[in-house]
């Protein structure tokens, strides 16, 4: 049975199947038991299970990362939860130097089955070491995945998949999209992990999209629609293993790409993109593809800079235009109140 | 520890043929800790060891051609030739890992004690690591939580005073013990002489006896030195970061000498079995080293291989 719920709440879900199902898995993280339960995304968890399997942790990312790994070696299915992506910067030497590299190093004798989960932090002044997004230096790395959702649905089975997966994995979750509405069936299901999802139909341009950025993307689509231009718009879901084919094909059908990431712009996930399609598919374009991401500068915390800083649907639809040919317009929205764009909605008071 | 010595002499004696090709951290000198604190183990135990892990590998039962033929990048290997010396492993004898990155397996180590306790095993795990590992976060990360959670791990520190060619003076307070910072963190700690083999193993015994039983971490500290540089097949002492009679004085002490003379003279070891010994060291070795000069290196399909597990 399918129903309206939230995506914290299918992340949730996730978890909680997961976890009846597979006495194996255990989740851990700073304040997974607490009261505010990571966004809602682990509340109910610890009474349900008991605090061996769903456990707060001391303020150690380094060494519970390397925990967690050694826990897998001897057959459990560890998933930690980070806050923000910014504090898992802590553990960086155990994912890169361990968890990536032991499945190959070792000569496929070890398993990893580690799910991280991260989350991408925007608005309300967080600044530089609460909204960073560093997908691209996860992707970078042999022997990882990494998994950034957007629809509930996709939260809940991509989720499912990851735990399932032997593999160390990084699913981000953008904190704005927590709150996101959207239809989930009851039941346990997966959404493969290397494929990405028509998100909107479309012949004249593609827009491949992450995470927040599909929301925006969508928006985008929707505002083109309404002047006869019909964008294709690609939710990647995975970035690593990227999903070339669908891209391709898109590409093959439009013409034109735009690739749209909640990261910075150089050496960016977006560039990743870009260049695929320019290597395989050059004889597909109709014109130089273009990507819109974050300026090459560190989060503002004043929402009077952040403002400027986060690429929104208005800028989307100017690119597509551009590359069309069309005439540039002056978007409604392109003008709002900084305070408007420094939270996901107006009914939203935190925590952030 | 005869056999240990033997073995790693004759890597250092291969190096120059220049087909082992890999760094190897060589474990002449230090013999006695690994052997003391395996024998204390079970064939079950975990052992997670670092660069210098040659004597750990072979002292808990691990297979030895399949480390000679990893050394030589071969298909044959324990990593496939995918790992080299600094990675060794042979889960079938409870060696889950050794990697080079200073401090990194110690968390893991305390992850294995609580997946097993998760589990319901009555598993001990072992982390041995160099006495520079213990300026890392990650050495009292790991001890904090391993106290924290009662887990069933012993902390093996091998304190052989240089960090490369960095001495403890320029790395560690002077006259600040570690066991003063370990039993800070609340685990039961001790320190023992790193080249007396039957010391190593009482207080090894005593601490994975307290793991197995429920009792909580234990960490042990063992004063040992390495004869050779730190990576490679050679002796360095020339270069003057240490001494040459510092080195003098701990090569008296030498693990193995002083183990051979002490069953000797209780006559538990006679020269005709001693001969015997070496001569089956030596055709074992021989017959690793053969092993691996002659598989084959893996084929060039298997670059991409195991990247993701399937």
């Amino acid at each position: 049975m399918t129903r309206e719920i939230k995506a914290f709440e299918a992340i949730r879900e996730a978890i909680d199947l997961c976890m009846t199902k597979d006495l194996r898995v255990y989740i851990m993280g700073l304040g997974v038991p607490d009261p505010k339960g990571i966004f809602g995304t682990t509340v109910g968890l610890q009474e349900k299970y008991g605090g061996l399997r769903v456990s707060d942790m001391p303020v150690s990312e380094n060494a519970m990362t390397g925990v967690a790994i050694g826990s897998a070696l001897v057959g459990m299915r560890p998933i930690m939860t980070h806050q923000r992506i910014d504090f898992a910067l802590l553990a960086m030497e155990q994912v890169v130097n361990q968890a990536a590299n032991w499945h190959y190093m070792f000569g496929g004798q070890m398993r990893i089955p580690l799910v991280i989960r991260m989350i991408v932090g925007r608005g309300w002044g967080q600044g530089p070491q609460h909204s960073q997004t560093l997908q691209a230096w996860f992707a970078h790395v042999p022997g990882l995945k990494v998994v950034m959702p957007t629809t509930p649905h996709d939260f809940k089975g991509l989720l499912i998949s990851s735990i399932e997966d032997d593999n160390p994995v990084i699913f981000i979750e953008h904190r704005w999209l927590h709150n996101l509405p959207g239809h989930v069936p009851e039941e346990i299901y997966r959404v493969p992990l290397g494929q990405a999802k028509i998100a909107r139909e479309g012949t004249d341009l593609t827009i491949a999209a992450t995470s927040y950025m599909t929301l925006e993307a969508c928006t985008a689509a929707d505002r083109l629609a309404e002047e006869g231009v019909r964008a294709e718009v690609i939710d990647v879901r995975t970035l690593k293993p990227l999903d070339k084919p669908l891209l391709l094909a898109s590409v093959s059908k439009t013409g034109r790409l735009i690739a749209v990431d909640t990261g910075w712009k150089t050496l960016g996930f977006a560039g990743e993109v870009l260049a695929c399609v320019a290597e395989e598919g050059w004889e597909l374009l109709k014109c130089a593809p273009r990507r819109l991401a974050l300026p090459d500068c560190p989060t503002p915390t004043s929402h009077a800079l952040a403002k400027f800083y986060y690429p929104r649907a208005v800028d989307i639809a100017a690119v597509a235009r551009s590359m069309l040919g069309l005439p540039a317009r002056l978007d409604q929205e392109a003008d709002l109140d900084s305070t408007l764009l420094d939270v996901p909605d107006k009914s939203f008071t935190g925590p952030f | 520890m005869l056999r240990i010595r033997m073995i790693e002499e004759k890597v250092a004696q291969l190096y120059s043929e220049r087909e082992l090709r890999c760094p190897v951290h060589l474990s002449i000198g230090q013999e006695a800790v690994a052997v003391g604190v395996c024998a204390a183990l079970l064939p079950d135990d975990i052992v997670l060891s670092n660069h210098r892990s040659h004597a750990h590998y072979l002292a808990k039962g691990c297979n030895l051609k399949a480390m000679m033929a990893e050394m030589y990048g071969k298909a044959t290997g324990c990593c496939g030739g995918k790992g080299g010396s600094m990675h060794l492993v042979d889960l079938s004898a409870g060696l889950f890992a050794a990697v080079p990155i200073v401090g990194s397996t110690i968390p893991i180590a305390v992850g294995a004690a609580l997946g097993s306790v998760m589990r319901g095993e009555s598993k001990v795990t072992v982390a041995f690591f160099g006495e520079a590992a213990t300026e890392g976060g990650a050495f009292h990360e790991s001890l904090n939580f391993a106290a924290l959670k009662n887990l069933p791990v012993v902390f093996i520190c091998e304190n052989n005073f240089y960090s490369v060619y960095s001495p403890l003076s320029v790395r560690q307070p002077e006259g600040r013990e570690l066991l003063m910072l370990t039993q800070g963190h609340g685990i039961e700690s001790h320190q023992g002489p790193g080249n007396d083999v039957m010391e190593v193993y009482r207080l090894a015994s005593h601490a994975v006896k307290k793991a197995r039983e429920g009792r909580g971490p234990s960490f042990l500290e063992f004063r040992t030195y390495r004869w050779l540089e730190h990576c490679g097949p050679n002796y360095d002492n020339h270069l003057g970061y240490r001494s040459e009679c510092e080195f003098q004085e701990w090569k008296g002490r030498c693990p193995v000498a002083t183990f051979r003379e002490d069953l000797a003279n209780l006559n538990l070891l006679d020269n005709q079995e001693l001969e015997s010994m070496v001569a089956q060291i030596k055709a074992e070795t021989e017959e690793a080293v053969e092993f691996a000069k002659n598989s084959p290196l893996p084929e060039p399909h298997l670059l991409y291989e195991h990247i993701y597990a399937s």
